[in-house]
């Protein structure tokens, strides 16, 4: 009875229980300030974090991948504390000390997307779930950079896009855990009117030839708003498939059809085909409406660029980036991948090697791995020193705001790199939006989805 | 709107042309041998790469390296010069410059070779079997080598520029006694379409007028009774394999300047090929190159603004709604022979 008494008395409970809790190790979990948060999809538990690399290492925007994987490689090995150190050296400011991501060697893992939305997204599951990746990224097409952020939201897992320039991208189809460098179709369109007014005039007649997904949706819609706020009209807008490769049938209908300009919303391959085979139907040596007949490539690389060859010269088109900018960050990353790869980087090779260098710099900002801390670093972030000048991560649709370049297909290149010039650099607040006007929602941080 | 539609039927010929060149060559062999061969595509491809590999050896270059010149990155510049056009200077340049046409020389011997090799070394094997064997067995041969290209190669396109005296467009309007620029076409287009009506009607006369295509036109009317007249009908339907690869192989190699190829060009081919075939009708040589213009031509009339404001998508389904219908109202297709494929 007098057990039963002491075994009832509130004090005897209170205590039993705390030294209970104490004494399973619990305590250190409930005082320790987030300690209760760190559980998540792939908390690196030993000595190396691993990237997860989705390259399009096959199909239309091949060669876009390959040199995103120079790039990555390139940063993993700068994060490292190996080479030169490439930019590490530039950026500011910057938590990186070069001994890996808070102590932790990086090391990564890659996957083949084949420019196919679907096998990108299976490739970062597999990636996530088999090789332990803390971090989704790479990609050359907007239709994969969505599939796979919103996987990643899905996973809990972040996702750094590599080259994707659709508004959808960080528009309707933001995600939270999903981030972007690179710039969008809309950001291209209000750089590149007005040096196509210049350069063309305002009476113009376009016909836009489209890569049939949310990409070429999107720079078509962009780059028709500038023009014909400019007072160009658009004959039609013809949709073509990803990935087609005789475009013959698709540029007939132009030859006749009253339009003087031909806008290419094509990228990669795609873009050097019809770009060559406009060419070929003797579209640049035509007259239209008692004009010389232009073709426009709102986006252009270095890399289609070499792939088009003669046809590329004087053409218009916008870029993320170029080798030949002479500020110390572009000066040194050339540098470095020049001296690695002995070829110039691509617009591809600096956003995947700029998106793996601020992931590690979140982080080591942060001071943890944990997805929703590392957001927060990210989000509202400003730094300098990448190459394209004092940039800012908007925290309101996670895309980076900066300049954009204008570019011209080089008449008289001096070597075979040589083959964009830079027209002019639109400043960052020219090219700055209100994130609303593409609507979307982020959608949360937390709870943190697991994995597995 | 002449002038839109005058275009589109060249374009028509055009693409017709390429579809009737490979479904040609698939016909020979289904004509001769009773080969459903679905390596044609992989023939098609490798006579892509023998001008991708005539091209490596004709543009190889010396490296040197200039230490008082430097790259963009910092590094001592790399100076090459041109293998050839240093050993045979002005005719160096002018090989290059040609190398897709000059292709073609080296080309006719390798794939007769690969043509016969194959025909003498695997598909003797299986003229016996079922046609779904000989399926899985040529299906099997085109992944092998389009694998082995896959893997010397890369995956990706590799361009096989024209020659520059053959590059831009022809004003065919001005010839036409039209307008100047308004109805213009590319040259090399023009050529791939006289290269392919001078192939296919080489094969033709051939077939018709040498003794060698009488005795290989009669065995494929009656193979046993040819064998009994004691002529070795085998050899020659081996050899008119051969000559299907040759026919595969030029198509490829004509073909480089218009589309880079990679190791999944005979793939791309391979089924439009064979719904020209079927459209034509199994085993016909006229009917596979009348259906290979047909399709051509109505693949280029579907892809007109007007056509698609009023069915939209028809440009990417017309040939095999075509061929749906060939098939209800004609089961043997345009020109089939009876009993051909049939039970």
């Amino acid at each position: 009875m007098t057990i039963l008494k002491r075994g009832l008395s509130r004090r005897r409970v209170l205590q039993t229980g705390m030294a209970g809790i104490i004494g399973s190790g619990v305590a250190p979990l409930v005082f320790t300030k987030g300690a209760w948060a760190q559980e998540f999809c792939n908390n690196p538990t030993g000595d190396t974090v691993v990237f997860g690399l989705n390259l399009p290492l096959t199909g239309t925007y091949a060669e876009e991948g390959a040199d995103e994987q120079k790039a990555y490689e390139l940063a993993i090995a700068h994060l490292n504390g190996e080479g030169d150190g490439g930019l590490l050296n530039v950026l500011q400011p910057s938590a990186l000390k070069g001994n890996g991501i808070l102590g932790k060697k990086v090391t990564y893992v890659s996957s083949d997307s084949q420019t196919k939305s679907d096998v990108a997204r299976a490739g970062a599951t597999r990636m996530i779930e088999r090789d332990g990746a803390i971090m989704i990224t790479g990609g050359s097409s907007s239709g994969e950079a969505i599939a796979v952020q919103g996987l990643c939201q899905e996973m809990g897992v972040i996702f750094m896009a590599g080259l994707t320039h659709s508004n959808d991208t960080t528009g309707k189809d933001k995600r939270r855990y999903g981030f972007r460098h690179f710039f969008n179709a809309y950001q291209s369109g209000i750089g590149l009117a007005p040096v196509l007014g210049q350069s063309y005039g305002n009476d113009r007649q376009a016909y836009h030839l489209t890569a049939d997904y949310t990409w070429g949706w999107t720079q078509e819609e962009s780059i028709k708003a500038a023009t014909e706020a400019l007072g160009w009209k658009t004959t039609a807008a013809v949709r073509t498939p990803l990935g087609a490769t005789d475009y013959s049938q698709y540029l007939t209908p132009i030859l006749n059809s009253g339009a003087d300009v031909l806008i290419l919303n094509h990228y990669g391959l795609d873009m050097v085909n019809s770009l060559t085979q406009a060419v070929q139907f003797g579209m640049r040596d035509r007259q239209a409406n008692g004009k010389d007949f232009q073709i426009v490539t709102p986006l252009i690389s270095e890399l289609m660029a070499k792939g088009a060859g003669e046809s590329v010269k004087g053409i218009f088109g916008t870029s993320n980036w170029h080798w030949n900018l002479q500020d110390p960050g572009s000066i040194a990353f050339t540098k470095s991948f020049g001296a690695a790869y002995g070829s110039p980087p691509s617009q591809a090779a600096h956003t995947a090697y700029v998106q793996a260098l601020l992931y590690a710099d979140a982080v080591e900002r942060a001071g943890t791995f944990y997805p929703p801390e590392v957001i927060k670093a990210l989000e509202g972030h400003e730094f300098d020193g990448m190459g394209n000048g004092k940039t800012l991560y908007r925290a309101e649709d996670h895309q980076c705001i900066k300049s954009v370049l204008v570019v011209q297909g080089n008449e008289s290149p001096t070597s075979e790199f040589d083959v964009l010039n830079v027209v002019q650099e639109i400043d960052r607040d020219t090219v700055a939006y209100d994130p609303a006007i593409f609507g979307g929602d982020l959608g949360p941080a937390e709870p943190v989805p697991m994995c597995a | 709107m002449f002038e839109v539609i005058f275009l589109q039927f060249l374009n028509g010929l055009d693409k017709g042309a390429a579809y009737a060149l490979i479904a040609l060559g698939l016909t020979l062999v289904f004509g001769t041998l009773g080969v459903v061969n679905f390596a044609h595509g992989a023939l098609f491809m490798l006579g892509a790469f023998c001008a991708v590999t005539v091209r490596m050896f004709l543009t190889m270059e010396t490296v040197t390296i200039d230490p008082e010149k430097l790259s963009p990155w910092g590094a001592p510049l790399e100076v090459r010069e041109p293998l050839v056009q240093a050993w045979l200077g002005d005719f160096g340049a002018v090989l290059v410059n040609y190398s897709v046409p000059l292709s073609i020389l080296i080309t006719i011997p390798i794939m007769l070779l690969v043509g016969i090799g194959l025909e003498r070394g695997i598909i003797k094997h299986f003229y016996k079997r079922s046609h779904a064997e000989q399926i899985l067995v040529t299906f099997g041969l085109a992944i092998v080598a389009q694998e082995v290209i896959k893997s010397v190669f890369g995956p990706n396109p590799i361009p096989q520029p024209m020659p520059t005296d053959l590059r831009g467009a022809a004003d065919i309007g001005a010839w036409l006694g039209m307008q100047a620029n308004v109805i213009t076409y590319p040259v090399w287009r023009l050529i791939y379409f006289i290269f392919a009506g001078v192939v296919i009607g080489g094969v033709f006369a051939f077939l018709q007028f040498t003794t060698f295509g009488m005795v290989v036109r009669a065995g494929m009317a009656d193979r046993e009774t040819v064998g009994l007249l004691g002529i070795n009908i085998d050899r020659r339907f081996t050899i008119m394999f051969g000559l299907a690869a040759v026919v595969a192989g030029m198509a490829g190699v004509m073909y480089t300047p218009l589309l880079p190829p990679n190791y999944h060009l005979g793939m791309d081919f391979l089924v439009l090929s064979f719904v020209v075939v079927v459209v034509g009708g199994m085993g016909s040589l006229p009917g596979a190159v009348a259906a290979g213009f047909l399709l051509g031509i109505l693949q280029s009339f579907a892809s007109m603004n007007q056509v698609k404001a009023i069915f939209p998508g028809i440009d990417q389904i017309i040939i095999y709604l075509v061929a749906v219908i060939i098939l209800l109202v004609r089961p043997r297709g345009l020109m089939g022979r009876r009993g051909v494929m049939e039970a």
